[in-house]
């Protein structure tokens, strides 16, 4: 996805606002002229709120007494497929982590030998684009431990997080987040919840904590990682499966 | 505001003596007359863009966390009324629940067959959640762009100063209370006391500017996960998350009925003249006694 603004780009954008209102146009064409401006106010977002966060401060992390009492699953609660059922009654036995992409070393690493990695845990709150918000309990590595043991070429700009569960209309649900978001502390690979495993229903065995933003982003049944320098070649070009369906990439609001 | 532009001497000479005291005044510059509009066209397509996306989650809660279990003190559902053997909408203030079909939560699609939707199609900008959430940040960026705008204008010029700051006189109760009644009965200003605000206008506008809309503002962006990190004391300023959600509802719905009387009044007290003032700037300023 392209967020370089020119200012021929913007002054399109303006005669686009008054096109899209007269022909009651919300189709989502990446190429239609209102996309230029929904363009321009998440160039705007991503960066003002980048600036904000330039000194890298931590989300509040609240104590066990505010973890909500329950935390509604969303999306995928069980992937389909025999694959991942004989893996789940199995205790995730077959499933493995693989790092790859633009790495000096490719990764591939069991459930027992992640969960001897070093751990953070965090109670943090959940904000989904729905509107509605619950706190819970996480635990997890830090992805800036897994990408350092992986070793990250230059080149590499995002992390794209393929994923287990097919969605209806039979694309795997993927997700990517950029190296600003992938090293910040509290953005975690996360095993456990609430004190547990992770259920199935918040994406067993592994999902991606990204706290700064939007629940959507933060991908269930992470299965491999991959280092890229570009997004376009993955689903429809704009880096997740929601986001190729009309949603922000950046999802910090 | 109140700077004479040029008197009616055309009818003057015509001997129009009614007319003849007829002035025509420079009321709004044109930067408030430019932001006023673009701010107009922005809340409008924030209010619609807004109400898309509380249709996602038609529900408010106070605190931190709030989700399809937790009480929520205003919702709108639907549900098989066994009765009439029909879905019926249902919204839901605090005990109270009122069979809204038709308006919100089920209303009827272009054959007339019942459909579950929060609120009407022609209320809401935006086909689905992501496009509503486009709609709604850009033209959010538009809104505070042109609000600095419209800000700095007035401290710069003295607008604020000159024409909506009210007098210690005009804060008194009794003038207040006068000029409450003037409204109930619907006196208007006349002559000098039109070219300039009533007390009324001006607490209204003040609390507009400086109350409602910054707090559309700031309680929306205690929603995001990524100004909260960089401002965590946001949640504590509204007392958690899902207050915030709360305040901005109640913020907009406070800024809606603002505008209905805006727009009742402005029809009440001389459409034409006051809609040319916010065009043009022009403004004619009628006898001091009725005529």
């Amino acid at each position: 996805m392209s967020l370089r603004i020119t200012r021929r780009r913007v002054l399109t954008g303006g005669t686009a606002l008054g096109m899209g209102l007269l022909t009651g146009c919300d189709g989502r064409a990446s190429d239609a002229p209102i996309q230029r401006l929904f363009d321009f106010g998440q160039f705007l977002s991503l960066h003002g709120q980048r600036l904000l966060l330039s000194a890298q401060p931590l989300v509040r992390e609240y104590s066990p007494a505010d973890i909500s009492p329950d935390f509604p699953p969303n999306g995928t609660e069980m992937p389909d497929g025999e694959d991942y059922f004989r893996m789940a009654t199995s205790e995730f036995a077959s499933w493995r982590l693989v790092i790859d992409g633009l790495v000096r070393n490719r990764l591939s690493l069991s459930l027992g030998e992640f969960k001897k990695l070093p751990a953070r845990t965090q109670i943090t709150m959940h904000s989904c684009d729905e509107g509605w918000s619950a706190i819970g309990q996480w635990k997890g590595v830090q992805l800036s431990h897994v990408l350092r043991m992986a070793g990250l070429m230059p080149q590499a700009r995002y992390l794209v997080f393929h994923c287990l569960d097919q969605m209806d209309d039979g694309e795997f649900y993927y997700e990517s987040i950029d190296l600003f978001d992938a090293f910040h502390p509290q953005t975690i690979l996360a095993y456990g919840m609430n004190g547990h495993d992770l259920p199935v229903a918040h994406g067993a065995p592994l999902r991606l904590r990204v706290e700064r933003q939007i629940g959507y982003k933060h991908a269930k049944y992470i299965a491999r990682i991959e280092a890229v320098e570009k997004l376009e070649r993955f689903g429809l070009g704009r880096g997740g499966y929601w986001p190729d369906r009309g949603y922000q990439w950046y999802a910090g609001l | 505001m109140a700077a004479n532009r040029a008197l009616d001497l055309e009818a003057f000479a015509a001997g129009k003596t009614a007319q003849a005291q007829r002035e025509v005044i420079d009321r709004h510059s044109v930067i408030v007359r430019a932001t006023h509009w673009i701010n107009a066209l922005c809340l409008t397509l924030l209010l619609m863009s807004g109400l898309r996306i509380l249709a996602a989650h038609p529900a408010l809660y106070w605190g931190n966390y709030g989700y399809y279990g937790v009480p929520s003190w205003i919702s709108i559902s639907d549900t098989f009324d066994d009765v009439t053997a029909r879905e019926i909408g249902v919204t839901r203030v605090g005990d109270y629940s009122f069979d809204t079909t038709g308006i919100l939560g089920v209303g009827y699609n272009s054959d007339g067959r019942p459909v579950v939707r929060a609120f009407p199609r022609w209320m809401t900008l935006g086909a689905g959640l992501g496009i509503a959430r486009d709609w709604h940040f850009f033209l959010a960026w538009a809104f505070v762009i042109n609000g600095t705008v419209y800000l700095l204008a007035g401290f710069l010029s003295g607008h604020f100063r000159r024409d909506l700051a009210p007098s210690t006189g005009e804060l008194r109760a009794q003038h207040i209370l006068r000029d409450l009644l003037d409204h109930l009965r619907l006196r208007h200003g006349r002559g000098e006391a039109a070219k300039r605000y009533n007390v009324l206008q001006k607490l209204a506008y003040l609390t507009v500017v400086f109350v409602l809309l910054p707090v559309m503002v700031v309680s929306g962006l205690t929603m995001s996960p990524a100004v909260t990190a960089a401002f965590p004391f946001l949640f504590d300023v509204f007392g958690g998350r899902q207050s915030a959600r709360t305040i901005h509802f109640i913020a907009a719905n406070l800024l809606l009925i603002f505008v209905l009387v805006h727009v009742i009044e402005v029809l009440l007290s001389g459409a034409f003249n006051l809609m040319r003032s916010m065009i043009t700037g022009r403004y004619a300023v009628g006898p001091e006694e009725p005529a």
